[in-house]
């Protein structure tokens, strides 16, 4: 059979009532819970699982890829209203995102999010489409150490990003990754810095560490400045952007969707790390990098692009492989299984219904996002108009049930308090988030890799050069790291930080 | 929001239960059943699998509840300490809820603070190699270990696990010397032996299952051949009298009323004896069981002074090998 006649057979699954109105029901329970500060996708779709056991496989799993997918879109629109990451994908967003909206430009920032997103699923859903196969025989070219390395690579590159001092940065990096030691420690199962606390025992909880720092610490630095809430309720006119956001968002809509779909297809928080990845790469390629930060709309594009791509990135080892690519994709693993089919490299060929059904509902889910969204962004909108006396502690609460109906967890909640405390300091002494936050997520994977590779090669840490792919990300860490010194690069670098502090003051 | 409502009405339900229960008017409300792993995992799958015909057979919802953490002690510490009702039931591994309470130093069960109402199935534990490897059977494994003393890699999930014993097992019988190398979950197993990152590893029937095409599967330590894994010989046929498996199901604390204790064997009994449930648990690589509480305290019993022996042979408890 030829592609055409796939996407007929496609196009004969998802058109029934039935798999219509589930997948209708998938993009749109996403939306809210990508909406929602502290419900993701992982909960919804654990929680919605049973629901799915009455009708077939294809149906239930158009559903729970909606919600995964919906859930992207629906991340920006709190970070963009209210400086809160609906979830982890779209923290990056709030850089940018809310900075438009303080400028009066929410509608256009939260327009190029779902056209940027519809643009970057569809892109990532031809690529799924195409390019399977060969691709995910790229991922197993991944192992430890060149996880490991890509993951070195990838804080560096954040670090030098940095927005202020390189030193405040790297020292927010090195904070992240000592916190991410807590735990047990996964190759000898000691327990490390986790003062008797069972809880402690699996690390600090990145829901916890993220609602603490963005949500908690937003809403003490608000009740500190009353101005912002006018800023916040103007106007939400021109949810189309105009002819120079498009031109200005194109390339790193297009950027981000490569990008995001290849980083979707390796293990790990794809759409957290891609969305952080199109960021960097955008303010690197920019005109006029200091202005990052400011509320440029690249600032947006690409990371809500990136993030999207990255989850249909994300269905490329399931599908050929059968092999989770994170916690979501590892439940709808476990919904195959129920449901009787066998994930592998045979699904496609057994399975066509399955594969070439859900690749369509996806197209049509898309579109139904589009339109979902933007007339649904004005609803939110009115959600958030609330005044800041009742919106505050109705964002604290939300952040409280939030983390608490995460695992019933009171040490948690404290845990969230005590983040929010730091991240509000830490504000105040104009420290960046982000490589804080980056290396709590990433600190486990790369120690575990670390430690896996020195394990494989009896220890010896060449194992990192011999390995053609490993070699090349630590050349480019190392490259990066010196250039500062480098006369020229150094000189340039800081006279466009005096430029960037200029105008922040 | 919906959680929090939910959780009012669970609640709500309960304390309309605290008078003395009993088996005549059991189960009244939503019993809840604590997951110890993530959802995808082998516990994961057969719950979410027995779920219908539980639900059926009770006539209330049974509800699955992920508390995931420090390779299941956080569940299962909170499931010692939990209401003895009924209500609050949870999944367990073994061989993990023997070795736990012997090696770890912050957990707050031990095995005996359970009744185990069904062993539902296991996965025997099985050697496999990746797929370009020199070795096509496990004499050759054996002869290349020995030439080549702890150089082949070989993976497994966690230390003090089925597959960290199995592997120490194989060694001991064997005697030869393999480099362990300890991942956290059997899909960074898969996704290490398919990319050919680690030479070989000791790992689940089900995963072999799943990508029998992808790498090459040299023995089973399950009793007799597995029917999903056709061609693949048992480490007995080998001359190794080895046979590790983890097995899984359900338990509660033991405190609850011994009536409650029959009513949920009945039930955990009556679903897997069905034999569509089987037929399902077989196509993903289980080996399903039809256990009662009597026959899974043996089986519990068995393993541990199997692995007793083992610890003591490699004298495990001993500060320095910690």
């Amino acid at each position: 059979m030829d592609l055409f006649s796939h996407i007929l057979l496609g196009a004969q699954v998802l058109f029934t009532p039935m798999n219509l109105f589930f997948c209708f029901i998938g993009v749109l329970m996403g939306t809210l819970v990508g909406v929602l500060p502290g419900l993701g996708p992982t909960a919804a779709i654990a929680l919605l699982l049973p629901n799915t056991f009455h009708v077939s496989p294809v149906t239930a799993i158009i559903m729970l890829a909606g919600i995964y997918y919906g859930a992207m879109y629906g991340g920006s629109t709190t970070s963009i209203l209210v400086n809160i990451p609906g979830e982890a994908a779209s923290v990056i967003t709030t850089l940018d995102g809310y900075q438009m909206a303080l400028k009066g430009r929410a509608g256009p920032a939260l327009g190029i999010a779902a056209f940027g997103s519809f643009i970057a699923g569809t892109i990532s859903v031809i690529g799924l489409m195409l390019v399977a196969p060969p691709l995910a025989k790229f991922a197993l070219a991944f192992g430890p150490p060149e996880y490991f390395s890509l993951m070195l690579m990838g804080i560096v590159v954040l670090i030098y990003m940095a927005f202020g001092s390189i030193l405040k940065a790297l020292m927010m990096a090195v904070f992240g990754l000592l916190l991410g030691t807590i735990g047990m420690d996964a190759i000898s199962g000691t327990q490390r810095l986790t003062f008797g606390l069972l809880e402690l025992s699996d690390g600090i909880g990145f829901i916890p560490a993220i609602m603490g720092l963005f949500g908690v610490a937003e809403v003490i630095a608000n009740i500190e400045q009353e101005i912002k809430r006018e800023l916040i309720t103007t106007k939400l006119k021109n949810l189309l952007p105009n002819l120079q956001d498009w031109k200005d968002s194109f390339w790193p809509m297009i950027r981000g969707s490569v990008l995001g779909f290849f980083i979707g297809v390796l293990p790990g928080p794809a759409p957290v790390i891609s969305a952080f990845s199109s960021y960097a790469i955008e303010k690197k390629l920019s005109q006029h990098p200091e202005k990052f930060g400011t509320g440029v709309i690249e600032g947006v594009a690409g990371p809500e692009s990136a993030n999207n791509a990255a989850t249909g990135g994300a269905f490329i080892p399931l599908f050929t492989l059968g092999i989770p690519a994170n916690s979501v994709i590892a439940i709808l693993l476990g919904a195959f299984m129920i449901h009787g089919i066998q994930p592998g490299p045979m699904l496609i060929t057994k399975y066509p219904d399955l594969f070439w059904g859900t690749i369509m509902s996806m197209y049509l889910g898309n579109v139904m996002l589009l339109v979902l969204n933007l007339p649904l962004i004005g609803l939110w909108v009115k959600v958030l108009k609330v005044p800041y006396p009742i919106l505050f502690p109705l964002i604290l609460l939300f952040c409280l049930v939030g983390v608490f109906s995460l695992n019933y967890s009171q040490v948690e909640v404290a845990l969230m308090i005590g983040f929010g405390v730091f991240g509000y300091l830490a504000r105040k002494f104009q420290f960046e988030m982000a490589p804080l936050v980056l290396a709590l997520v990433i600190g486990p994977m790369m120690e575990n890799n670390l430690r896996l590779s020195l394990v494989i090669s009896q220890g010896s840490p060449w194992i990192f050069i011999e390995h053609p792919i490993s070699a090349t990300f630590i050349f480019i860490s190392l490259a990066l790291l010196i250039s500062p010194w480098i006369p020229w690069i150094g000189r340039r670098r800081k006279k466009l930080q005096e430029k960037v502090e200029g105008e922040q003051i | 929001m919906k959680a929090g409502k939910w959780m009012l009405v669970v609640l709500a339900i309960f304390s309309l239960l605290s008078e003395e229960a009993s088996a005549q008017d059991f189960p009244k409300g939503p019993i809840t059943f604590m997951n110890p792993f993530n959802p995808g995992g082998e516990v994961d799958i057969a719950a979410r699998a027995m779920q219908p015909y539980l639900e059926k057979n009770l006539g209330v919802p049974f509800v699955i509840n992920y508390l995931p953490g420090a390779g299941g002690a956080l569940c299962w510490s909170k499931l010692a300490a939990a209401k003895a009702d009924g209500y609050n039931i949870g999944g367990f591994s073994i061989p993990h809820i023997i070795l736990q309470p012997m090696f770890m130093k912050d957990v707050a069960f031990k095995t005996d603070d359970f009744v185990i109402f069904s062993i539902v199935e296991y996965t025997p534990i099985g050697l496999a190699v990746k797929k370009d490897f020199k070795v096509n059977t496990v004499k050759e494994f054996i002869e290349y270990a020995k030439a080549n003393p702890g150089k082949i890699s070989c993976g497994g999930v966690g230390k003090f696990t089925g597959h960290h014993f199995a592997t120490l097992q194989f060694m001991q019988l064997t005697g030869t010397k393999v480099n362990y190398v300890t991942f956290t979950g059997t899909s960074q197993v898969q996704t290490a032996l398919m990319g050919g990152h680690i030479d070989a590893a000791f790992t689940n029937s089900t995963m072999m299952v799943s990508s029998k095409d992808q790498i090459k599967v040299l023995a089973i330590g399950a009793q007799q051949r597995m029917g999903q894994l056709p061609g693949v010989p048992t480490f007995e046929e080998l001359g190794l009298k080895m046979y590790p498996r983890i097995a899984r199901g359900a338990m509660g604390p033991k405190a609850i009323p011994a009536d409650i204790q029959k009513r949920l064997e009945k039930t955990f009994l009556e679903t897997t004896s069905k034999p569509e449930f089987k037929a399902k648990m077989e196509a993903a690589g289980f080996v399903p069981q039809v256990m009662g509480i009597a026959d899974s305290h043996k089986f519990l019993e068995e393993e541990a002074k199997e692995l007793k022996k083992l610890i003591q042979e490699f004298d495990l408890l001993s500060p320095a090998k910690k």
